[in-house]
């Protein structure tokens, strides 16, 4: 317990990107879980990268300002979100190629931004995180966006259900489901953001996509899932800072690794379907 | 009463449904034939207002509920058998309103009467697709609505789900309700169904059923889809 929590005691900016993780880790997750069930895993991944020129941009005016890189962020992400999802009707359901050639040119465009304004350390600590970076703004942000995201979430639980379960059902008892589904897109890009003070850019989807990708696993129902997912977000936050501490590694790709492991030990032996899970079940089934 | 007026219905460019015309009588058990394409799913849709037409529009008074293939459902997604037929309830609750014993109640109801007691906890991903058929027959039933609309009920399912889907189909009938069914089986369609619309993207016929389930219409039906043509005898009138 004293080796887990020693460090956290002892150093200030570990307490505040442990505090931030739990407070995104109680709502990114959730939103991950809606993403996997849509079938739209990789649309986090495509606002991840869609946000860099904001974020690269924001850098090149304010330097590390978590106000201007956030608020660039925010702009390019939803820009990205609204222009996938046109590049989606307009090709018919055949986006995937259109949303790879956009996020590549999206972090192409943001590396060369902030390599014209700044220095290798700079553009590490931007895609995979530092736990020094977050500060009071960053704070509050990531708490902001928790709350935020948690409180709709109760309102929307149910729209957000039928929209993906039967979205012809939805469209024909009238739940708006389109509406909804923007403002969820809307939070994802917010939570993106959030999560991207402590983990960088690139990692900052894992938090939200891995927890999620690993309950589909182990719930049987969406409450179950979202519960799994927190949990393995909760625990991968507090090991991955404590993983990125001790072997001195970039944040996010230290959170991230965590969640791979539960990741994999869900794949593995997760009571849905997991492949060794299924394993044993056909292999009692014959035996009996 | 549902009334069609030069009805076009299309896909990007391609048209479903070609200058359909007529009514549904309130009331009225009708089933709609045709060959594979003939634009009979985007018809249901088009009534149900989930597809705005391309010309000409649907008149109806009053709540539809629609039954659509139950392909189009992902089989593995984790929600219970009591939670599909809850959203039925859909149109009195909206997002937020409470759903209560009394909503409960009526979904174990429905349940019970499709033979799915003892159901309600289950997830969908373990029914067979007879039983996943009749739980979307229990959410219709909690949408008690006027006009019932259903896109190929029978498709995939036992024959015990489908005595249990007929039955439910003809009470809905003695309610008064308007019901329109897509169906294959015409054996079927003429032993149950008083009213036929055949449509092959045009009307064929659409009238009693043992006037239109002629096998001279049937031919013609098979023939109009096959033989596609852009630019169509209606068409040219019309335009």
């Amino acid at each position: 317990m004293e080796a887990l929590l020693g460090p956290f005691a002892e150093f200030g900016f570990l307490r505040r990107a442990l505090v931030g993780c739990v407070a995104l880790s109680l709502s990114a997750p959730a939103l991950g879980v809606f993403l996997v069930l849509r079938r739209m895993s990789l649309t986090a991944d495509v606002v991840a990268h869609g946000m860099l020129p904001g974020v690269a941009l924001g850098f090149l005016v304010a330097g590390l300002s978590v106000t201007a890189m956030a608020l660039g962020g925010l702009l390019a992400g939803l820009a990205v979100v609204v222009g996938a999802g046109a590049l989606s009707r307009a090709t018919g359901g055949r986006e995937d190629s259109a949303l790879a050639g956009l996020y590549l040119v999206s972090l192409a465009l943001g590396v060369a931004i902030v390599s014209t304004a700044g220095g290798a350390v700079d553009l590490s600590r931007l895609l995979f995180g530092s736990v020094l970076g977050v500060d009071d703004a960053a704070l509050w942000l990531m708490a902001g966006t928790a709350s935020v995201t948690l409180v709709w979430l109760a309102f929307a639980w149910r729209p957000l259900a039928l929209e993906c379960f039967d979205p012809g059902h939805a469209a024909a008892v009238g739940a708006r489901g389109g509406a909804w589904h923007l403002m969820f897109l809307g939070l994802v890009v917010l939570n993106v953001i959030a999560a991207a003070q402590a983990m960088g850019t690139l990692m900052a989807v894992g938090l939200m996509m891995l927890p999620a990708a690993a309950a589909r696993f182990c719930g049987r129902s969406i409450g179950g899932m979202v519960t799994v997912a927190v949990a393995v977000a909760l625990g991968s936050g507090l090991a991955g800072l404590l993983l990125s501490f001790v072997a001195d590694l970039p944040s996010g790709a230290a959170i991230v690794l965590c969640a791979g492991v539960a990741w994999v030990a869900a794949v593995l032996f997760g009571p849905v379907d997991g492949i060794v899970t299924r394993r044993l079940a056909a292999a009692r089934h014959l035996a009996g | 009463m549902i009334r069609l007026d030069d009805l076009v219905v299309a896909h990007g460019r391609r048209p479903a449904v070609h200058h359909l015309s007529g009514h549904f009588q309130a009331g009225s058990l009708t089933a709609v034939v045709g060959p594979n394409g003939a634009g009979k799913s985007s018809l249901l849709r088009a009534i149900a207002g989930l597809h705005a037409p391309a010309h000409g529009r649907v008149q109806l008074a009053g709540k539809v509920a629609l039954l659509p293939q139950a392909a189009a459902l992902d089989r593995a997604f984790p929600i219970s058998c009591l939670d599909v037929v809850l959203f039925g309830l859909w149109a009195e609750t909206g997002a937020f309103g409470g759903i209560g014993a009394e909503g409960r109640a009526r979904a174990l109801r429905a349940l019970a009467s499709v033979g799915l007691d003892g159901f309600a906890a289950r997830p969908i991903g373990s029914l067979s697709a007879g039983q996943l058929q009749r739980v979307l027959f229990a959410r219709l039933l909690l949408q008690d609505a006027p006009v019932m609309l259903l896109d190929e009920p029978f498709n995939a399912v036992d024959a015990a789900t489908a005595a249990v889907l007929l039955r439910q189909i003809v009470a809905w009938h003695g309610q008064g309700r308007t019901v329109v069914a897509v169906l294959h089986d015409l054996d079927l369609v003429r032993e149950h169904f008083p009213q036929t619309l055949l449509l092959a993207r045009e009307p064929v016929a659409w009238g009693p059923t043992a006037e239109v389930l002629t096998a001279a219409n049937r031919f013609v039906a098979r023939r109009m889809a096959e033989g596609w043509d852009d630019t169509a005898e209606a068409c040219r009138q019309a335009a």
